[in-house]
């Protein structure tokens, strides 16, 4: 129909996914260029570093999600969509585990740092109903890599593990956050940075198979040193 | 196929479609109890609903929201509106949807200077008066430095009448100035009692216009003045697609970087293209009893403003 197509807006009620807003190339390359300079401009504005990762992870996501295919616990993972939050982890039974184990540490690494899974934004721009699912894990399962990273929340840990995180899935919004996240680093952190941290997240997103494909809810009794192992992540410096 | 017929399109409202074909469809429906929120069909509880949500989430951001949107240019059009309304010292305006009140800190300037203006013409004429006689009338003048004008702002959304008097009590407002909730369709108001009735970018939310229109003809004095600025339609067909181009990129993009909110600001340019033309508009402010009804075209049809007189 001409009329629709000189019209230029999207079609509202093609909706592949809750919470899902279609949009046009034109749209998506506008929300990746604002999201960017927003996140740069203001870090606290979370909800822009999650857009810039949907608008430019249309190249990068459909790989991941082969790569989940292909593997016998990413395809589980595809399957039985576990997600991650308050509502569906068992708090109490977690904490009570010894410590050392990924569930305890998990915890942990929740209360010390003051955060809590239920913050990580759902996707809205991606525009296949399996790939929104995807990044919808990778966000929820970034806790779980500091974790297992041994990183805290604060800018120097965020920035190692997206460079792990940028070496694993490729995603530009990963590459974008370890390039451009340093430049707001003083220059003795920078250091560390350079010199010993960000290589061995290199190393160790290199060396570790793919992270994604790791069924973590059912391996919260696993002790992190034998996951680390496991997925080949060197122990942090 | 079936996208090809008004009714059709209204009503399954999923297909979007060239600006006049909706609107002729629209106005059999904004009557009944089924209306229209931006493109989507709904009722009219609804759709109050869902305006009041809309605004009460984007009420922080709402001026810079704005200054994006329009590259500033919206202050322009609210100077135009207050030029030519003209208040004189003593006039009771009501600005309607006045939310952060934009119009109403510009009524309270331009009244303001206009006031300082008549001082200046009333101190050169007192030529033959002792100093005594001229410092204690001047006394008199500086406690009343509006003249006695005063802006009622009266708005349905709380939060946007927070944000109002946020910026009233930063930017030093406080003589003249009364903030009021109240519903367009229905104020809370006695008869006959405003000079100027003002509604800027806010008739378009409101769900039932023909009622909001009755109310502002009871509530002006005979003599008083209607006036509305809002988004209209553009007769140039080459700034036209320009604009639907901006309007329906650029605009829920602007809305989700700055404020988060891409759903809202969706809605808002898909109020505007369900807005009447100016024309209908026109036509809708007389069936309510307005004489000399006129509109005034700015940036070509983007907003206009129009114009009426309760005689």
């Amino acid at each position: 129909e001409q009329e629709e197509e000189e019209g230029e807006e999207e079609e509202r009620y093609y909706q592949l996914y809750p919470g899902h807003i279609p949009t046009t190339p034109l749209q998506k390359v506008l929300l990746a260029a604002g999201s960017a300079v927003m996140a740069l401009y203001d870090p606290y504005r979370h909800d822009m570093v999650a857009v810039l990762g949907e608008t430019t992870g249309c190249l990068a996501l459909p790989s991941l999600r082969d790569k989940m295919k292909h593997h016998p616990e990413g395809y589980r993972i595809l399957q039985e969509r576990p997600r991650i939050r308050l509502s569906t982890l068992d708090m109490g039974r977690l904490r009570g585990l010894p410590d050392g184990t990924l569930g305890r540490e998990y915890i942990r690494f929740l209360e010390d740092n003051k955060v809590s899974p239920d913050t990580r934004m759902p996707p809205k721009f991606v525009d296949d109903e399996e790939l929104a699912y995807v990044i919808q894990r990778y966000r929820e399962v970034h806790d779980l890599m500091h974790t297992l990273l041994g990183m805290p929340t604060n800018m120097l840990g965020e920035v190692v593990v997206k460079w792990f995180e940028a070496v694993q899935t490729g995603l530009p919004m990963c590459v974008l956050g370890a390039v451009f996240g340093p430049v707001r680093l003083s220059t003795r952190k920078l250091q560390v940075l350079a010199t010993e941290l960000v290589p061995w997240a290199i190393r160790s997103g290199r060396n570790a198979s793919f992270v994604l494909n790791v069924y973590y809810e059912q391996r919260w009794e696993q002790s992190v040193e034998s996951l680390r192992e496991e997925i080949g992540i060197f122990p942090p410096p | 196929a079936a996208a090809g017929l008004c009714p059709c399109r209204a009503l399954l409202s999923r297909w979007v479609g060239p600006l006049r074909a909706l609107c002729g469809s629209l106005r059999g429906l904004a009557t009944g109890p089924e209306t229209h929120f931006g493109f989507q069909t709904v009722t009219e509880e609804e759709r109050r609903e869902k305006i009041y949500h809309v605004f009460e989430s984007v009420a922080e951001k709402y001026d810079v929201m704005n200054d994006s949107m329009s590259l500033g240019i919206h202050r322009v059009w609210k100077d135009i509106l207050m030029h030519k309304m003209n208040p004189s010292p003593g006039t009771l305006l009501l600005d309607v949807a006045g939310g952060t009140g934009d119009i109403a800190f510009r009524f309270i300037n331009y009244v303001r200077a206009a006031r300082e203006r008549q001082l200046q013409r009333k101190l050169r004429h007192h030529q033959n008066l002792s100093w005594q006689e001229i410092a204690e009338s001047y006394q008199e003048d500086t406690l009343n430095s509006l003249g006695d004008s005063q802006v009622v702002v009266c708005d349905i959304n709380k939060e946007m009448l927070k944000v109002g008097k946020q910026k009233a009590a930063h930017l030093g407002y406080s003589e003249g100035l009364s903030w009021v909730v109240g519903n367009a369709e229905e104020l809370p108001f006695d008869d006959d009692k405003f000079d100027v009735y003002t509604i800027a970018f806010g008739i378009r939310n409101v769900t039932r216009m023909d009622l909001a229109l009755q109310e502002a003809y009871r509530v002006l004095k005979p003599g008083g003045r209607f006036l509305c600025l809002e988004f209209s339609h553009v007769n140039n067909p080459l700034l036209s697609r320009l604009y639907d181009l901006y309007s329906f990129q650029v605009i829920p993009v602007l809305g989700q970087v700055i404020a988060g909110d891409w759903k809202s600001y969706q809605y808002l340019v898909e109020s505007i293209r369900r807005f009447p033309p100016q024309e209908e508009w026109k036509a809708m402010i007389e069936d309510a009893g307005f004489f000399k009804v006129d509109y005034q075209n700015l940036n070509s049809g983007i907003v206009a403003i129009h114009s009426g007189f309760k005689l």
